[in-house]
């Protein structure tokens, strides 16, 4: 693992230290977001490939009762029963945070035009089959659940998308960052020991050459004092 | 206010329009990015697109992924179901997890 450019000085020592120290702390929130939503992501995506399996069955049925009402009206007559809506779909979108990733709430309301009936057949039920009427109501059934499949599928989407940048994450600070800034930290370290093994021999062979000049000088004026002692008699 | 569209072919959607949704109709999947491009800036919060088309259009699909509406949603159409719905769960699972771990890898 290569190590950072940097100098080996006492200062960026201290400051690395810290950064190892954000990067260690950022790595374990990381990781710990990382399972959260990996959670509840798998419990979700179950729900959700459930509910798509339901709303596809349901749709089918949809689409087959629709199919037996063309079968028995004209397409035109069919077109033209359903060109004009009664209702009016209308969607609320709500907010909500999982973890920091904001997912769409969808609520819907529907609008009835006609106040007389409740019903949401938009056509009169002189033209029309019975099987159309089948067809709608089928539709209208299942509509809550088609919503509740957007919603699912949607937040399935943004959560996947917001695991793989956290998982990202995580493994540049485990992989790369940090074994870099740890790297770096006992270069710097080993650098400046060896720096202080380096002054300490210079100052001992100093002391060294010191003690000898002395211990000569002594030496000499001891001899000095010798000889004079000696020429005395 | 939000709103809801579905693009699709005629006989897959024109249920949807007796329920109130906002229909667009369109063959193909370019006519489908063509109208889902002018339709995604006006606040629509769910817009189903019948699987046909989604087959052919993913590669437009995945910009709407990371934005929180509209909601882009696959469902069958009227000549059938092609599978890309739940391709779509699964590739999302497989996306978070690394893994196919929820569908056993057999499909």
């Amino acid at each position: 693992m290569d190590r950072l450019n940097v100098n080996p000085t006492r200062m960026v020592l201290t400051s690395l230290k810290k950064q190892l120290r954000v990067a260690v702390r950022g790595h374990k929130l990381m990781k710990d977001k990382r399972d959260e939503l990996m959670k509840r992501f798998l419990d979700l995506a179950r729900e959700n490939k459930k509910l798509r399996e339901e709303v596809e069955d349901s749709l089918e049925e949809v689409y087959q009762s629709f199919s037996i009402a063309s079968a028995v009206m004209t397409p035109a007559m069919m077109e033209e029963a359903l060109m004009y809506p009664k209702q009016s779909v209308k969607l609320t979108v709500g907010n909500r945070n999982i973890m920091s990733v904001d997912v769409p709430v969808f609520d819907f309301e529907t609008e009835t035009a006609g106040t007389e009936s409740g019903n949401v057949y938009p056509y009169g039920f002189a033209n029309t089959s019975g099987e159309l009427d089948t067809a709608i109501r089928r539709l209208s059934d299942i509509f809550p659940q088609m919503l509740k499949l957007a919603a699912m599928e949607k937040e399935a989407g943004m959560l996947s998308d917001e695991i793989e940048k956290t998982r990202r994450r995580v493994n540049a600070l485990e992989y790369v960052k940090i074994p870099r800034y740890q790297e770096t930290i006992r270069y710097i370290t080993m650098k400046l020991d060896e720096n202080e093994r380096g002054n300490q021999t210079r100052l001992m062979k100093v002391k060294d050459m010191m003690v000898e000049d002395a211990v000569l000088e002594k030496r000499e004026r001891s001899e000095e004092a010798y000889a004079e002692y000696a020429a005395k008699g | 206010m939000a709103k809801i569209g579905v693009i699709g072919d005629a006989t897959s959607i024109l249920g949807f329009k007796a329920f109130g949704l906002e229909v667009f109709i369109g063959d193909t999947a370019q006519e489908a990015v063509h109208t889902l491009r002018r339709i995604a800036g006006e606040g629509y919060g769910i817009i189903y697109i019948t699987e046909r088309l989604c087959k052919d259009m993913s590669g437009e699909l995945e910009n709407y992924v990371r934005q929180r509406t509209p909601a882009i949603i696959p469902i069958p159409g009227a000549d059938g179901n092609y599978g890309v719905g739940i391709a779509g769960v699964k590739k999302s699972v497989e996306r978070a997890v690394g893994a196919d771990i929820l569908f056993g890898g057999d499909n």
